[in-house]
């Protein structure tokens, strides 16, 4: 028996694939991915309609995906996050209905509820063997870490893994394993690793970044939390980043030595590892090649599922051991609910990823970002979108000050008590009007082309078209 | 005081703004363009007509490619463009 097929076609007719089904894709290979393009290409060439696409998240590679919607192969689209012409394009409507927002642990719960169900799942696989057994860290497009598609290999009725490294079976080690997987396909590339992974996460040398992320630090270190076993989350960009460099020197002369560094690994939580600040990291996604040798040749470097990394239904997840996460912000509001959705304009930049899940999770939600951006204050009185409520952000970071969620009192008693510069968060807002003037409100009124769907399932908030 | 040549001043960079300046006809034309048209088009029109109306300029063209630019810089860019291409350049 052999699970190779002859082509993707031929997979995707093995599948059974037919209008109005629901075909998933993940987002390891970030804008380096070649697969999704080439499977939607491939359908569309089938002549199949009506389709829907369940992503962990769609990037500026995926804007073919724009014609596809307006030949009408795809007509629905649930995704963790979306960029780039696609972004655009939905944004001025281009969907019979609204875009499904989910978060990064919510999509395996609605999987798991059965609210976002897979007919075929497509899987890059950077290595995989004739009968299924997959991994990440193995092959010219290595991405690491296969955690987002972990969820899509288990709830899918049937799972095509799509490779350009086939290797004799049994493949060692296998994320993904062949109980799971139902058909392989060989491609020439299935992505281009220039962007899969940014080769090195770059330190930002913006000043405004490094004050901030010097500020969350030492909010970090005056939060209580700062002993023997914490444990750390960030993103890679911009100012959360720059916070792992502020952290280490802390740790260091409190002699604490943290339990895990989770999420989105970079290179700069793997040199924590290694140098033995943290004890694990727990890998849901390679951001950098640093991080993809490191999952592949340090065991302490542990590959997590999806679920495993932020489901609300999961017995448990990591982020509900998670101690402190630094976050970003498109726009944060006076009630502290965050928006990384929709710009200043309302037209869709992103979406949740972990943002929600790791702020439910975390004993210390920070959120970091300046106090404004290119003339628009990062404050407002309410939000343009949702992404995270209010009541799971604890403190706001910018250059000038931090604000304390009024519910965490004691908090910031903490960190008055230490001489950081807390202010009420409506301070912080005028005083960013007061550099920028205070800007006329836009509220976009068109159609809903967006539903952000929380981590429980609830939809919390819509995306208005821009007209 | 009259513009008498093209001129510019600033950049494309975020947070900066590109203004150039040229001869013209007639009324002072003024012409934004800006990443935060919606929120502050009106307010960066008004200051480069307060920047011209102080300078005594009241012909020609300004172009402005705003980048997000506090309004001192912004003042800061107009005011330098038509000094540029204005008597006072000379």
């Amino acid at each position: 028996m052999s699970k190779l097929a002859g082509s993707l076609r031929e997979a995707i007719t093995a599948c059974g694939l037919k209008d109005g089904m629901t075909v998933s894709f993940h987002h390891h290979l970030r804008n380096g991915d070649h697969t999704l393009n080439q499977v939607l290409a491939e359908i569309a060439g089938m002549g199949i309609k009506n389709l829907r696409i369940e992503a962990s998240s769609l990037f500026a590679v995926h804007a073919p995906l724009v014609e596809h919607i307006k030949n009408g192969v795809v007509t629905a689209i649930g995704t963790g996050y979306m960029s780039g012409p696609l972004a655009r394009a939905v944004s001025e409507g281009i969907l019979p209905g609204p875009a499904r927002f989910r978060t990064h642990g919510g999509r395996p719960a609605a999987m798991e509820r059965g609210t976002a169900r897979v007919d075929v799942a497509f899987i890059a696989a950077p290595a995989a063997d004739p009968m299924g057994n997959l991994s990440g860290v193995l092959g010219p497009a290595a991405c690491g870490s296969l955690g987002y598609a972990m969820t899509d290999a288990r709830y899918a009725g049937k799972v095509v893994a799509l490779t350009d490294h086939l290797l004799p079976y049994p493949l060692f080690p296998a994320s993904i394993q062949e109980d799971r997987v139902d058909y392989v396909v060989q491609l020439s590339s299935i992505g281009n690793p220039q962007g899969i992974v940014s080769g090195t996460t770059r330190m930002t040398r913006d000043p405004v970044a490094l004050a901030i992320a010097r500020l969350a630090a030492r909010v970090i270190e005056h939060s209580g939390l700062i002993k023997d076993g914490f444990s750390f989350q960030t993103g890679a960009g911009g100012a959360s980043l720059a916070v792992t460099q502020y952290l280490k020197p802390i740790m260091r002369r409190l002699n604490v030595r943290g339990s895990f560094g989770l999420g989105g690994i970079t290179g700069y939580l793997v040199e924590m590892l290694e140098e033995g600040f943290f004890d694990s990291l727990l890998d849901v996604q390679c951001f950098d090649l640093k991080a993809v040798a490191s999952i592949r040749d340090n065991p302490r470097h542990q590959e997590i599922s999806a679920a495993r990394y932020a489901s609300p239904l999961a017995k448990s997840a990591a982020v509900d051991s998670l101690d402190a996460v630094v976050l970003g912000a498109l726009e944060i509001d006076t009630d502290f609910n965050v928006n990384v959705h929709a710009d200043s304009n309302g037209i869709i930049a992103g979406g949740s990823g972990g943002h929600a899940d790791t702020a439910a999770g975390a004993k210390l939600a920070i959120v970091a970002a300046p106090l404004f951006r290119a003339r628009l204050p990062i404050i407002v009185d309410r939000v343009l979108c949702v992404t995270t409520p209010g009541d799971t952000v604890d403190v706001l970071i910018t250059q000038r000050g931090i604000a304390v969620n009024p519910g965490q009192p004691e908090l910031k008693d903490r960190l008055v008590r230490a001489g950081l510069p807390v202010y009420d968060i409506v301070k912080l807002k005028e005083m960013a009007e007061g550099y920028t003037g205070v800007p006329a409100p836009v509220k976009p009124e068109g159609k809903v082309v967006g539903e952000v769907e929380y981590r429980d399932g609830r939809v919390i908030d819509v995306i208005r078209a821009v007209r | 005081m009259n513009i008498l040549r093209a001129a510019s001043a600033g950049t494309l960079e975020s947070s900066d703004a590109l203004v150039m300046v040229s001869p013209g006809e007639g009324e002072l034309a003024i012409d934004i363009e800006s990443v935060v048209l919606p929120q502050f088009g009106a307010v960066i029109r008004q200051a480069v007509e307060e920047v011209a109306r102080e300078m005594g300029v009241t012909a020609g063209i300004v172009r402005v490619n705003d980048r997000g630019a506090l309004e001192c810089t912004l003042r800061a860019r107009v005011e330098t463009a038509l000094l540029r291409g204005t008597e006072a350049g000379t």
